[in-house]
């Protein structure tokens, strides 16, 4: 099956460079994913037509939009992609059912036609009864459906979104992520989701393009790329303790000199992940069962849901996750020293 | 915290040197307006508006600027739609030639345009041969006076409002299948509308006000080229009363024109 959107994206914005291959298949949803400044924006522009590309082609079911070596580009009015920008740009003139009939209009439908079209969907998002509302009479959720139904409206082949939830308060972002799924699984276009949300990318895509400095460093859907990050932003996402090494059998030699015990025997190139619980914190040396012991210096405490966090610092830098209890019966603070211990079972090695 | 709360209950003091030229300035301002107000012939007041003179100078006044003002419109808008969104070199310079007309004293603007449009000039001989239309002295003349002088308030007032405008929701809109003069109509100028509104109102408060440019482009002919100031001016020589009703009139215009735009100033869009 050949892929709705074909895609290599290369653009130039001073030192920056974004290259960025992506292929997306009609139905799927595939967030990009990364830090602000990865080039998700730019990447989300460049297909709009709303940034030109140095390199590479956009082609969407097999008819080429962009392909700078032939000087061949396609202005934005005439791709039949849709955007939900990340402050959506709803008119501010025009009622919500005029901003959805707005794309139709353009198409050629009539006003009449038009106005039927957006009303359908606009019940589609449940919006009906605030039709007549201008944009600035709606709610933050109400607004990001009004622009979803304004995208959907033209029957894109190529859906994008930017930071879709990014500028709704949490309880609001909640329902409206829930809803976004279910239109974006309805969809039967393909879906591209900008997002430095983890929790966004995972519910509402079917895989994740991981993308830092312009690049790809992972790509994979939400079960793989959460197992197995392959850098340190996504284990941060993520929650785990991530370091780079080589494998020699059941020794993982990790970049900083410290050698890790692991259950799992592998040789080479590999990354050796293991949960913040996994990391269990001691006063003194604990001895028993061939383990990962050192030594190491506590250099914060936050909460973290039931428990409390505690960054860690010395030949492993880590984040050990300890009961509240625990934590005061060790007396934690800032500085002071304790022993962390993870058993070789709970880490995990894959290849580089 | 405590200097904070005491502050407003310090009485603030106000030094003599700031105030006394304040309070004269004020004075200033506001002393012949109220000379026009308590000089002004009430009793005979309907009469005097009823005259035929004070009638025709009104209507070719109201005519002449409302005309200037769609003139100004028709060009200016583009104008300043291709100062705000278009880099071209030269821009600046473009820029600064529409803004001198605000700084130009009209008189000279009045002889600029004889000379161009006049029946000698450049295109003034052209017009005249090709399709036999003299602009001096006519009301069609006065027209473009105005427009000439007022013009640059409306390119400034739009410019300003473009530059202001979130140039996103032009990209959304051409997302959604817009061309770019769909875009311009359906968006950006409905985004713009209260600089356009301002702008306009600006202009046609300019253009009725306008005296220099109209005497000396298109003379002073009553019913064809005597717009009110001019009629001021004349009245001033025969008829001072006529002259403080005619400019009354004019005030209650400008006062107006203030009242507009304080409204589009302070409302919120």
């Amino acid at each position: 099956m050949t892929p709705v959107l074909d895609a290599h994206l290369v653009a130039d914005r001073g030192d920056f460079r974004l290259d960025l291959p992506l292929h997306v298949e009609a139905g799927e949803t595939v967030a990009l994913l990364g830090p602000n400044g990865a080039g998700k924006t730019t990447a989300l522009r460049a297909l709009a037509g709303l940034q030109g590309l140095s390199e590479g082609h956009v082609a969407l079911e097999g008819r080429d939009l962009d392909r700078p070596a032939q000087r061949h580009w396609t202005a934005p009015e005439r791709r039949g992609i849709g955007v939900v920008f990340q402050d959506y740009l709803l008119f501010p003139h025009l009622s919500a059912l005029d901003n959805v009939a707005f794309g139709p209009r353009r198409r050629g439908v009539g006003r009449t036609a038009a106005r039927e079209r957006a009303a359908r969907w606009l019940a589609r998002v449940g919006l009906e009864e605030l039709a007549g509302r201008k944009p600035r009479q709606l709610s933050g959720g109400q607004a990001q459906r009004v622009a979803l139904a304004r995208a959907l409206a033209v029957e894109p082949t190529l859906l994008l979104l930017d930071e879709p939830l990014a500028a709704l308060d949490a309880r609001t972002r909640l329902d409206t992520r829930a809803e976004l799924h279910h239109h974006l699984s309805r969809h039967a276009g393909a879906s591209v989701l900008v997002t430095h949300d983890p929790v966004d990318a995972l519910v509402l895509a079917d895989r994740l393009v991981v993308i830092e400095d312009g690049a790809i460093v992972q790509e994979g859907d939400a079960e793989t790329v959460t197992a197995r990050p392959r850098s340190d932003y996504v284990a941060r996402l993520v929650g785990l303790n991530l370091y780079r090494g080589r494998s020699e059998g059941r020794n993982v030699r990790l970049d900083g000199g410290t050698v890790l015990t692991v259950a799992d025997p592998l040789d080479g190139d590999a990354f050796a992940a293991f949960k913040p619980s996994a990391v269990a914190l001691h006063a003194g040396r604990p001895d028993g069962s061939p383990r990962n012991v050192w030594e190491a210096t506590v250099t914060g405490v936050h909460r973290h849901g039931d428990n409390l966090r505690v960054q860690l610092d010395g030949p492993l830098r880590a984040a050990a996750d300890v009961t509240p209890a625990a934590a005061a019966q060790l007396g934690l603070r800032s500085g002071q020293r304790v022993w962390a211990a993870v058993k070789a079972t709970e880490i995990r090695t894959y290849p580089d | 915290m405590t200097a904070k709360t005491s502050a407003p209950a310090r009485r603030q003091r106000i030094p003599a040197a700031l105030l006394i030229p304040a309070l004269l300035g004020l004075a200033f301002l506001t002393l012949p307006l109220a000379g026009l107000l308590i000089r002004a012939p009430w009793s005979t007041m309907p009469q005097r508006l009823a005259e035929p003179e004070v009638l025709d100078a009104l209507r070719l006044s109201l005519v002449t600027a409302t005309a200037s003002t769609g003139l100004c419109l028709l060009f200016g808008i583009p104008i300043a739609w291709l100062l705000a969104r278009v880099e071209f070199r030269g821009r600046s310079l473009v820029r600064a030639l529409v803004t001198v007309p605000l700084v130009l004293p009209p008189v000279v603007g009045g002889v600029a345009l004889l000379l161009v449009f006049g029946r000698g000039g450049l295109v003034g001989a052209w017009l005249d041969e090709a399709f036999g239309i003299t602009l001096p002295f006519s009301t069609a003349g006065v027209v473009l006076a105005m427009t000439f002088v007022a013009m640059p308030f409306l390119v400034v007032s739009v410019e300003g409002a473009l530059r202001g405008a979130d140039i996103r929701y032009e990209e959304a809109a051409a997302t959604l299948g817009a061309g770019r003069w769909t875009v311009f109509t359906r968006v950006t100028l409905p985004l713009v509308a209260p600089g356009i509104a301002a702008g306009a109102v600006l202009c046609w408060a300019r253009a009725l006000g306008e005296f220099g440019a109209t005497i000396t482009f298109a003379g002073n002919f009553p019913g064809r080229t005597q717009t009110m100031p001019l009629a001021v001016y004349l009245a001033l020589e025969t008829d001072l009363e006529a002259a403080i009703v005619l400019s009354l009139i004019l005030l209650a215009a400008s006062v107006t024109v203030l009242a507009c735009l304080r409204e589009r100033w302070t409302a919120t869009p």
